[in-house]
This record gives structure tokens, sequence and C-alpha cells, in this order.
């Protein structure tokens, strides 16, 4: 089993990668509450990033409404917790079915009618925005208004119920954004993940050799969809309020997409250091704006996006690629 | 009595839409020619629509006077916009444009916020509460002239595009990319020309639609979601499709309001995009690619 899982990985990878999970697991010891708070955002996106990949990255299917499958878990564990008790890991339970069966709708419908590229991109909003408007009209979830869920200070963790402390959900995360990158890679490196590949690479000639498309895009978009509807439970029990015009915004789906394209489309590091570089971004830009005396709203996400310009003209396959190479730890010569 | 209602609801509903029509008009040009998706459509035309608030508060300027220098503005932003920065973009994948363009919405959207402030802004023109009636008809005079405004410009754009000399080589452009290399048109300029046509078209209707809603910074998005909805309902690169998507979502947004509630109506809309997705891939008037 573990030899199979570093298949194919440099002395040197193992080593940086077992690094950084020491680095990643005893951080919750040396950082403050704040840090704490920025690491859970980003191993948030790390693994939300990470699931969105699987369509896009290894499938080739753009999907512009992932916040539809975090929106979609988020509501199912808060309102079985909130209505009838119901533990979020049950819920969960529920929440993926649901997920995944709302992925595999609209890939039906979009894959069944040969729906692709710009088109699929916008029937995927379409879809998370039709949620939005729609739970906002859902008495059982509270519509406009929003759910919440009960919050008490908390002495000490309840993972089964998922109340506690920050650094619970911290392990929580690593944890799932840990089983995710290894889990895509086992998936890349098996037959599905190849057909993926080839689909993504030229649909016309995957068929042409005889791999059944339609199956394979709708397994892409069942796995990546139940995947994400657990970082929708964690949201839901992190935050403990859920209003349909934020869980379902489209900005939240381009919220999780940033990460993995800046970090590189289609590699299984692209997601975690895109995660890194651009939450990192925007907090040392808060911070930094803040020193030196510029509090006007707006001003921060100025900068924001310049870095993004900049980012996606200088390294158009993400930054992962490039600090790949610096690392020694392509695969081709230089 | 309540069948008036409908009919006047149903009007004021699309000559709304003949505005929105226009909007989206300006993506299917961008689109249909650069084959680059504007995601920053909506916020150009908040930018626009600031323009028009801020000239009217600011030196009394009617907006319907000024329909042609904002457009005018925003066609050079546009050319510029494509000069720089999309150009190079071309070949690259979507997602690596849509990361670009998102990019510049970012951009846009927080400059008008740090300059304008978030609260809702407005032009309250002489005529704004005027009205025509015809028979049982009662029509907004803003609303009126917006869609008539509306029309006007995208006939212009049209005759452009049929009759002029550079009108057929930005078609050339769109039909053959490579051919229009070979024959020797200038495909970046043309381009850039093409995205400063849609980028007017855009500011045009965005000085119109300033008579008829409220501004914020943040309304962008939304408004870049209702164009793609009519640009596919109506046929990605067909014009008069446009205008024809235009007109009727802007007629089901209408009737959804007066008949559920208003804040459901984008839930209509989306619902005839998946219809038309399933049973007319190629939207009402598109052409149907092998």
């Amino acid at each position: 089993m573990l030899a199979r899982l570093t298949e194919g990985l440099s002395g040197r990878a193992l080593i940086l990668l077992a690094v950084l999970l020491v680095v990643l697991a005893a951080a919750p010891f040396f950082a403050g509450d704040y840090l704490l708070t920025v690491l859970i955002l980003i191993l948030y996106f790390a693994y939300v990033g990470q699931a969105w990949n699987i369509m896009m990255g290894f499938a080739g299917q753009l999907s512009l409404g992932h916040a539809l499958y975090v929106g979609l878990g988020a509501y199912t564990a808060a309102a079985l917790y909130v209505h009838y008790g119901i533990g979020p890991w049950i819920g969960l339970l529920v929440a993926m079915p649901i997920a995944a069966l709302a992925g595999a709708f609209i890939g039906y419908l979009a894959f069944r009618f040969k729906v692709g590229g710009v088109y699929f991109a916008i029937l995927t909003i379409a879809f998370a925005e039709f949620a939005r408007v729609g739970f906002d009209h859902l008495p059982f979830t509270k519509g406009s208004s929003g759910l919440f869920l009960p919050v008490a200070q908390f002495k000490h963790n309840d993972l089964w119920h998922l109340r506690g402390q920050p650094v619970m959900f911290y392990y929580v995360l690593l944890v799932a954004t840990v089983a995710a990158f290894i889990g895509c890679r086992a998936l890349l490196q098996s037959r599905i993940g190849y057909f993926w590949l080839a689909i993504r690479e030229d649909e016309e000639a995957a068929r042409s050799a005889g791999i059944d498309t339609f199956r394979y895009k709708m397994i892409a978009v069942v796995i990546s969809a139940a995947m994400t509807s657990f970082a929708g439970v964690i949201y839901a029990f992190y935050y403990n309020n859920l209003f349909p015009e934020q869980v379902f915004h489209i900005s939240r789906s381009i919220e999780i997409i940033l990460g993995p394209i800046v970090g590189g489309v289609g590699t299984l590091f692209g997601p975690i250091l895109g995660a890194f570089v651009l939450t990192g971004l925007a907090e040392s830009l808060t911070e930094g704006l803040h020193a030196i005396g510029i509090d006007i709203p707006g001003a921060k996400q100025v900068f924001y996006g310049i870095c993004l310009l900049f980012v996606i003209m200088a390294l158009p396959d993400g930054v992962w690629p490039w600090v790949k190479r610096r690392l020694g730890l392509s695969e081709r010569a230089p | 009595m309540p069948f008036d209602i409908y009919l006047n609801v149903a009007v004021g509903g699309i000559l709304t839409g003949l505005v929105y029509g226009l909007m989206a008009l300006g993506l299917s040009v961008i689109f249909g020619v650069v084959r680059v998706v504007n995601f920053a459509h909506g916020e150009m035309m908040t930018v626009a629509m600031y323009i028009a608030v801020t000239l009217f508060s600011a030196f009394h300027l009617d907006p319907l006077v000024m329909l042609l220098p904002i457009a005018a503005v925003l066609g050079v932003f546009g050319y510029a916009l494509q000069a720089s920065l999309i150009n190079p973009f071309i070949t690259r994948p979507e997602h690596s444009q849509f990361l670009l363009l998102v990019a510049v919405a970012i951009i846009m959207v927080n400059i008008l916020l740090i300059v304008f402030g978030p609260d809702a802004q407005n032009v309250q023109v002489s005529y704004a509460y005027d009205s025509y009636q015809i028979g049982p008809l009662i029509v907004d005079a803003t609303k009126a002239y917006a869609a008539v405004a509306a029309l006007v410009v995208a006939a212009a754009l049209f005759c452009f595009f049929q009759y002029t000399t550079l009108g057929t080589a930005i078609r050339a452009c769109a039909d053959n990319y490579h051919g229009a290399l070979v024959v020797g048109l200038d495909v970046k300029h043309l381009y850039a020309l093409t995205f400063a046509l849609g980028a007017a078209c855009v500011g045009a209707a965005g000085v119109m639609l300033a008579l008829i809603v409220d501004v914020t910074p943040s309304i962008g998005p939304a408004y870049t979601l209702l164009a793609f909805i009519i640009v596919i309902t109506g046929g990605l690169g067909s014009m008069p499709g446009a205008l024809i998507g235009g007109v009727l979502i802007g007629l089901t947004e209408a009737m959804a309001g007066l008949l559920f509630t208003p804040s459901a109506k984008s839930m209509f809309s989306f619902a005839i995009l998946v219809l038309v997705l399933l049973f007319r891939p190629q939207g009402i008037l598109g052409k149907k690619v092998a």
C-alpha cells in the first residue's frame, strides 16, 4: 500500500513532503489564534480546490458553480442538526449523496446534450444561482434570514458533533486535505485518471479510442461534488451561520477556483500551493495596508486583483510548475 | 382591470428587455469575434452607469445626451483592455482567460467602491415620472426613451458589420482567424476594435439603465450573468438573437415579479437558460454547429 502510494516519487520529494506534513501538524502548537484561523482558511481552500481540480484539472470540465455543492453540504448537515439533532458525520452521509445527485443531474443534462466549454461553465453558474434564489425562499432552512447553529462556549472539543475550538477544525481539515491529496493521486494513477486526462486533452480522440467519455465525465462530476459537500459541512459547523446570499454566491465559486488556477490546474500540489499563496496574499495585504494607514474599503481588493493579474500573466501554467523546477522536482530536464 | 396591469408590466418588461438586449449584444459581439468570454461585462456597465450618474449630479448633463460620449469612453477603454491585456491571452485556455477577466473585474469594482462608496445612487431626471398613455397602456417615458435608444444603437452596429469594409473585415476574423491573417488583416487591431464596439454597446446600455435602476459598485456580477443568459438564450453570435433574448428575459422577469415575488424573478431567467441549453443549445436564433 505505502509502496504503491510513494511510487514514482523521488527521495527528495518524499523528504520535502514529510517536512511539510510535520510543519503543518505541529503548526497549532506555535501559531497564535489569528494565524490558526488563517491556516484553517488555507486548508479549507486547499481541500475544495483539490475537489474542483478533479473536474477541471483532470477531466477538463470547467465548473464555475462549485458553491452549489458547498452550499448543499452545509445546508443539509446544518438543517439536520438544527431540526433533528442529527450530528454532522451522519449529516455528511446524507449531504454527500445529495451533492453527488445534484452534480450527476447537471452532468447528465450537459453531457447528454454535448453542452461543453463555456456553455457548461455557465450552466453550472446557473444552477448555483438557482439554488441561491431557491434557498432564499425555502422556509425549512429559514430562507434569506439565515440558518443559525446553536453556539455555546465550548469547554472541550466534541469531534463527534464538531463543536469545539478552531484547533479541532484545523486538524479535521488537515486530515481531509491530506486524504484528498492521496485520493487524487491514486485516482490520477488509476485507469479512470488516464481516461480523464485523455478526455481533457482531446475528447474526440478519447472517444475514438473507445473511452466512454460520458461515463467518465459523470464520474468526475459526482466525485468532485461529493468531495466538495464535505467542505460545506465543515463550513456550516465552523461559522455556525448560513445565508443563501453568501453561501451560494458566485463570488464563493470564484474563490474556490482561484486557488487551483493560480497554483496550477491539473497538478496535485497546485490547489494546496494556490491556497497558501492567495490566502497569504490577502491576509498580508490586510495587515500591510493597515500598517501604512490605508483603511479605505476596497483598497485591499484592488491590490489583490493587480497581484492576480501579474501572476496569470507571468506564470500562465500556475505557480506550482515554477516552484517545482526551483525545488528540482521536475521529471524532465530543464 | 387586472388585465391592464399585466399588459402594462409586460410592456415595461419588454422595454427594459431591449436595454438588456443591447448589453448582451456587446457580450455576443466580443465572444463571436474574439472568442473570449468577457467576465467583466457587468462591471464595465457599472462603470458607464457611474459616469452617467456623476455627470448628471455634477453638471446636470442628461444621460440621453451623454449616451454617445460615454459609449465612446467605454469603447476606448475596451480597445485598451483588449490591446494590452487580452490579446496575449487569446490562445490560452478558457480558465486562464477567465482568471484574467475576473482580476480585471475585481479591480474595477473596488476602484468604484473607493471612489463612490457603497451607497446606491441614481439619476433623477425631470422626466423621471412622465408617462405616455396609449389606450389602456401607460408607458414610462424613461423606459421608452431607453428602449428606442437601444434599438438605434443596435441598428447602427448591425449596419456597421453588414455594410462597411471594416465591419466585413471583423466578420472575416470571426469566420476564419488564419484566413484573415493570410489575407493581411491586422487581426490584433481588429480584435481590439471589436472589444471596443462591445464595450461601447454595454456602455450605452449602462447609461440608459442608469435611468431605470439604482447603481451600486456591486451590481456588476448580476448583470454579467444576465448578459450570459440572454446571449445563450438568443443564440451566441447572433445579433438579432441578443435583442430577442433580452426581450424574452426582460418580459419573464417582469411577469415573474408580478405573479410571484420580485426577489425570485432571476430563478425564472435561469429556468429559461436551462431549458434552452437542453432543447436548443445553439439558442433561439443561433446556427446549429455540427
